[in-house]
């Protein structure tokens, strides 16, 4: 953890919540905006979050003062961006439970972790009529590239069903696990139900039949302390921008047993030892996957916003985050009808809330609370399978982060309460 | 109150939204075509009832947000009664107004049509208007070639914008 520079207002402190929320909102310049001339309520945090003063600060530092190509120059500025670049890495491998920093990977997102996977590991291990299972509740990030890789190997793509309460149903999980199976692809918390699934039960299970586990952390590492070791990935992937971290930031972990055995994915400069016209040999994990010029700006800030995140320590995050659900959901049941997505029980649970309302469509409900400055999101949430499971074609979704407090729930349920007698339904 | 929400949610348009027209299943179906709009979820099915070249009614049932709700309430109400010609020719005006790309003179019973020119400054929002009137175009088009009740399926994902 990063000694407390004084600049930010982002301490635990004595009080119920465990978290002084007041002066975390002022670290965020973008919640003084007003929309549509109501104060910014912003509870799309599933879908990417905030930025805090110090982040935004980190990049514009880097552009002022450091900027430079990384790894190859001599000079001093080149020097400096490539300090800071792998002090990153350093950090990041610390954030996720103190793995080598050579098995972290940058890439630009999440969504280019889990391709990265499948077209380099998943290219030299998946073979015909292997099996990869993946989820009922799974986002198309972590759906699609698999769905691609089966049908490139005329594999399998199996799915594990979920309970009418949000759950993996595990009750046949064997049948769907089997000795064929090369690879599970689970997310760690659903970015529509909200469910945390148990991630180190399907890793042991993985493990029995000598498959790899993949995890999608994009919505747990935002919000829970992860420890990739115990949870027992093999590879794990999140994204910079839903952590108050800049836009096309992403991390891959692999342990460094499978990375050192992948081919490389993209190619071209960085990523290669020695080149010759007729032969090409690759560089070293993790450098071999991060072929030309990365998003240098982005990683350095990223750190900001990891040592904002540790300030406050992420059991904490975790803990105010669950209380802050609790609310919502007590508020929430003062609207009859409405219907929440997910396991009811906090515990079981993170803080993306999806809901419907008997009456009126998610886009409307989405576009009226966006003129009471109430920025929600409504849709498929990029998970078209799991609302075909649900019978719904789309959800509102409220999701909150450490900047949210009662205040904003509570304006969230009034503007609900408001449209309702809006569309007189 | 947001002045741009309520030039989405004009008064005519929730009025139409809370108690839609044309929600009556028809004795005899000539036309009957399914419309989605797969960006939002909504759909729409439409069936309509041919006499001497007459529109002679229209059914709509549209599972959707209120503008589409709206929209094909208002064209049940609109189109019903009217020469078939004349339907297809003010359905692809409405269509056209609503992508701004022309605007037609409609005739005085569009007036409430003429409300949904709102949605114009949501351009999300555009199709949910639409997908109404290109499932009529679509069945229109196709009960002139003798398909009328072939259980088309149109989506306005097909609508260049």
């Amino acid at each position: 953890m990063q000694p407390d520079t004084g600049k930010s207002h982002a301490t635990v402190t004595g009080t119920l919540t465990g978290l002084d929320v007041a002066a975390i909102k002022e670290d965020f310049p973008i919640l003084n905006e007003t929309v549509h001339g109501h104060r910014l309520v912003y509870l799309d945090n599933a879908a990417s979050s905030q930025k805090p003063r110090e982040v935004i600060d980190a990049l514009l530092d880097h552009y002022r003062h450091n900027h430079a190509n990384i790894h190859r120059g001599l000079h001093t500025l080149a020097d400096r961006s490539t300090q800071l670049y792998e002090r990153t890495r350093r950090h990041v491998a610390q954030f996720i439970g103190g793995v080598k920093p050579e098995e972290i990977i940058f890439t630009s997102g999440t969504t280019e972790s889990i391709n990265l996977v499948a077209y380099t590991w998943g290219e030299a291990n998946i073979r015909e009529g292997d099996e990869i299972v993946i989820t009922e509740m799974e986002h198309h990030a972590n759906l699609v590239p698999w769905y691609q890789l089966a049908r490139r190997k005329n594999a399998v793509l199996k799915q594990i069903p979920i309970t009418v309460c949000g759950h993996l149903d595990l009750s046949n999980v064997d049948k769907i696990v089997t000795p064929r199976t090369r690879l599970v692809a689970v997310c760690h918390m659903s970015n529509v139900l909200g469910t945390v699934n148990p991630v180190r039960q399907l890793a042991d299970i993985a493990r029995k039949v000598g498959a790899r586990i993949l995890v999608d952390g994009a919505q747990s590492a935002p919000h829970m302390p992860v420890d990739v070791t115990e949870l027992g990935a093999d590879f794990f992937v999140f994204s910079s921008h839903k952590m108050l971290g800049p836009t096309g930031v992403g991390v891959l972990y692999g342990r460094y047993d499978l990375l050192e055995n992948m081919p490389p994915f993209h190619t071209g400069g960085e990523m290669i030892r020695e080149v010759r016209f007729d032969k090409v040999t690759w560089n070293d994990v993790p450098h071999r996957f991060e072929a030309g010029t990365p998003n240098i700006a982005g990683v350095i800030a990223f750190d900001a916003a990891l040592t904002y995140l540790e300030r406050i320590g992420m059991a904490n995050v975790h803990h105010y985050e669950s209380e802050l659900t609790r609310y919502a959901f007590e508020r929430l049941a003062e609207l009859p009808g409405l219907e929440i997505q997910g396991p009811q029980v906090v515990e079981q649970r993170g803080g993306a809330i999806s809901f419907t309302d008997p009456d009126i469509h998610p886009h409307d409900i989405s576009t009226f609370l966006d003129s009471r400055g109430i920025a929600i999101r409504a849709g498929h949430h990029c998970a078209q399978p799991l609302m075909r499971i649900l019978g719904k074609v789309a959800t509102a979704r409220a999701s909150h982060y450490i900047y949210n407090d009662r205040n904003d729930i509570d304006a969230l349920v009034d503007a609900l309460k408001e449209m309702r007698k809006y569309f007189g339904v | 109150m947001s002045s741009s929400l309520d030039e989405m949610y004009r008064e005519v348009i929730l009025d139409h939204f809370r108690s839609p027209r044309g929600r009556k299943p028809l004795a005899k179906v000539d036309i009957t075509t399914d419309g989605i709009n797969p960006s939002c979820g909504d759909e729409l099915a439409l069936h309509a009832q041919v006499e001497d070249g007459i529109l002679k009614d229209v059914h709509v049932d549209c599972k959707g947000c209120a503008i589409s709700v709206a929209s094909g309430s208002m064209l049940a109400a609109a189109v019903k009664g009217r020469p078939f010609a004349e339907v297809l020719r003010l359905a692809e005006a409405v269509r056209k107004m609503l992508k701004g790309e022309e605007d037609a003179a409609l005739p005085e019973e569009f007036e409430d049509v003429e409300a949904l020119k709102g949605v114009r400054q949501f351009p999300v929002r555009v199709k949910c208007a639409l997908l109404a009137w290109v499932t009529l175009i679509e069945g229109l088009k196709n009960y002139q070639s003798g398909h009328g009740t072939d259980k088309a399926r149109v989506s306005t994902e097909d609508e260049k914008s």
